[in-house]
């Protein structure tokens, strides 16, 4: 039984009401770095800077970042496939990064992410933008930046399709 | 996979996830931090029968690269002088908590004895047993002609399109069975060019081509010429008349450089013998890929530790 949570408008809204918090939460600030976790964070971070880039222009940019090396299952799961980081050539070093996911679940794959991130450089300052938060945190984590807040059992799936992925927008739960 | 001991085993798909891992490792040598958190608290015990500087050396930079912990065993100094045997040896190592065992030997088909005797639970890695197969060394040649040939194209393709002649000292060269091999598996094709005596007696099987003189491969205009080490401590007789008449014959020089396409690359697996089966300038040419194959092996086999570590069974 799949129920639809989410359908295209109100992706494209939840996104759009997200730029304007990190416009605002960024107060004229420069350096701003998306950096998409994949494979649906990647369209996501980039919709989002395509959307803050139209609000308020200066300095945008966008990356990829690959946790795979750095998360704390490794041992326990069959090998998954490492997709290259991509990095805007200036650096982290002294900007704003946003770490963008399409779920927010148990948080193990945020905190790989932070840990990514530091074998970069040093940002002033990391925030987190997510399309769902389904809850179930294992870990003391949480974003700065929610599309939608979605109660679930964890037996639950949540499916998250992506235009540029999956041909088409929508969040559902099965 | 939780062993890697031939390249007879390898098939496409996976062998080009595990380059196109390789070239996410390349990447994170470049970092601020060049190290990854993915081996913490493993064990990779080196365990050397035989000599070796680079790939020794590049197992323990990949190892160390992935934040495990390195242990190195060489048969100088050991209890092996003693008597001690290799099921012993690699028992105790891995009762002293070693996770992946990188294991060269100078006997031809150990590294499959270790795996299918349930000695060790550990993975096991091929770095080279006898004149059988150095599995590593051909996924970081097929990783160096990708890149050089292929460059901004390399993620996920194989090698097919790609000519390659392997020359000299065939025999001898576990080098060359497992890049016979995998490039087979990757698409290329490969010929092979040396004396009759340097030829192994199940040279049929490893669906090359074969010519008798570097010259006449030359004239095929390969992507590729990879030079193998001419082996004098494992030559018991007299293999050909004189090394003048070798190199001569098979010998990679200039001249026969300015006769490959400028795209051509030259690959050595080292250690060289300049003068020998490669003159010292073509070793020092832009089309030479030796120190590119050593930045390589280090990236190559953190992907392959990778790899394995994601199967246990």
């Amino acid at each position: 039984m799949t129920r639809v949570v989410l359908t295209k408008p109100d992706i494209d809204r939840a996104l759009m009401r997200i730029a304007h918090e990190i416009v605002e939460s960024q107060r004229g600030r420069f350096g701003l770095i998306f950096l998409g976790i994949p494979t649906r964070g990647v369209h996501l971070a980039r919709r989002l800077a395509r959307l803050v880039a139209d609000i308020e222009p200066p300095d945008v940019q966008v990356g990829t970042l690959d946790v795979t090396m750095y998360r704390d299952d490794l041992a326990t799961q069959s090998t998954r496939a490492t997709v290259a980081t991509e990095i805007p050539s200036s650096g982290v070093d002294g900007s704003t990064v946003i770490l963008v996911d399409d779920v927010l679940f148990s948080g193990r794959t945020a905190r790989a992410a932070l840990d990514a991130i530091t074998a970069l450089g040093r940002p002033d300052v990391v925030r987190f933008a997510v399309l769902v938060d389904r809850g179930h945190r294992e870990l003391p984590i949480r974003a700065d930046f929610i599309g939608k807040n979605l109660p679930t059992s964890t037996s639950e799936r949540v499916n998250v399709s992506i235009a540029e992925v999956d041909d088409l927008d929508e969040v559902s739960i099965a | 996979m939780k062993h890697l001991i031939s390249a007879r085993g390898l098939e496409a798909t996976p062998t080009v996830a595990i380059l196109d891992t390789a070239m996410d490792m390349v990447d994170v040598r470049t970092r601020e931090v060049k190290k990854l958190p993915t081996l913490r608290g493993k064990t990779v015990a080196n365990v050397f029968f035989e000599d070796s500087t680079r790939t020794r050396l590049s197992f323990e930079a990949a190892a160390l690269a992935l934040s495990a912990d390195v242990t190195t065993f060489t048969t100088q100094g050991s209890s092996v002088s003693k008597g001690e045997s290799l099921k012993d040896t690699l028992q105790t190592l891995e009762a002293m908590g070693a996770d992946f065992i990188v294991l060269r030997h100078p006997h031809s088909g150990v590294a499959s004895t270790v795996v299918n005797s349930g000695w060790v639970d550990a993975h096991i890695i091929n770095a080279g047993d006898g004149t059988h197969e150095h599995p590593t060394q051909a996924l970081l040649d097929a990783f160096t002609m990708r890149s050089r040939l292929r460059g901004e194209n390399a993620r996920g393709s194989d090698l097919a399109g790609i000519s390659v002649v392997i020359v000299g000292d065939i025999f001898h060269s576990r080098v060359a069975r497992s890049n016979a091999l995998l490039l087979r598996t990757l698409g290329a094709t490969v010929t092979l060019a040396a004396p009759q005596t340097l030829l192994p007696r199940e040279i049929d099987s490893w669906g090359a081509a074969i010519v008798s003189t570097l010259d006449e491969a030359i004239d095929l205009q390969p992507d590729v010429v990879m030079t193998l080490r001419v082996q004098r401590e494992r030559m018991t007789s007299g293999f050909f008349p004189s090394e003048s008449e070798f190199t001569q014959l098979w010998g990679m020089n200039d001249s026969r450089l300015r006769r490959l396409p400028p795209t051509s690359i030259v690959m050595h697996p080292g250690p060289m013998n300049r003068g020998l089966e490669i003159s010292g300038s073509v070793a020092d040419s832009p089309q030479s890929t030796v120190t590119e194959q050593v930045a390589n092996g280090v990236a190559v086999r953190m992907a392959v530790l990778y790899t394995l570590m994601g199967d246990s069974r």
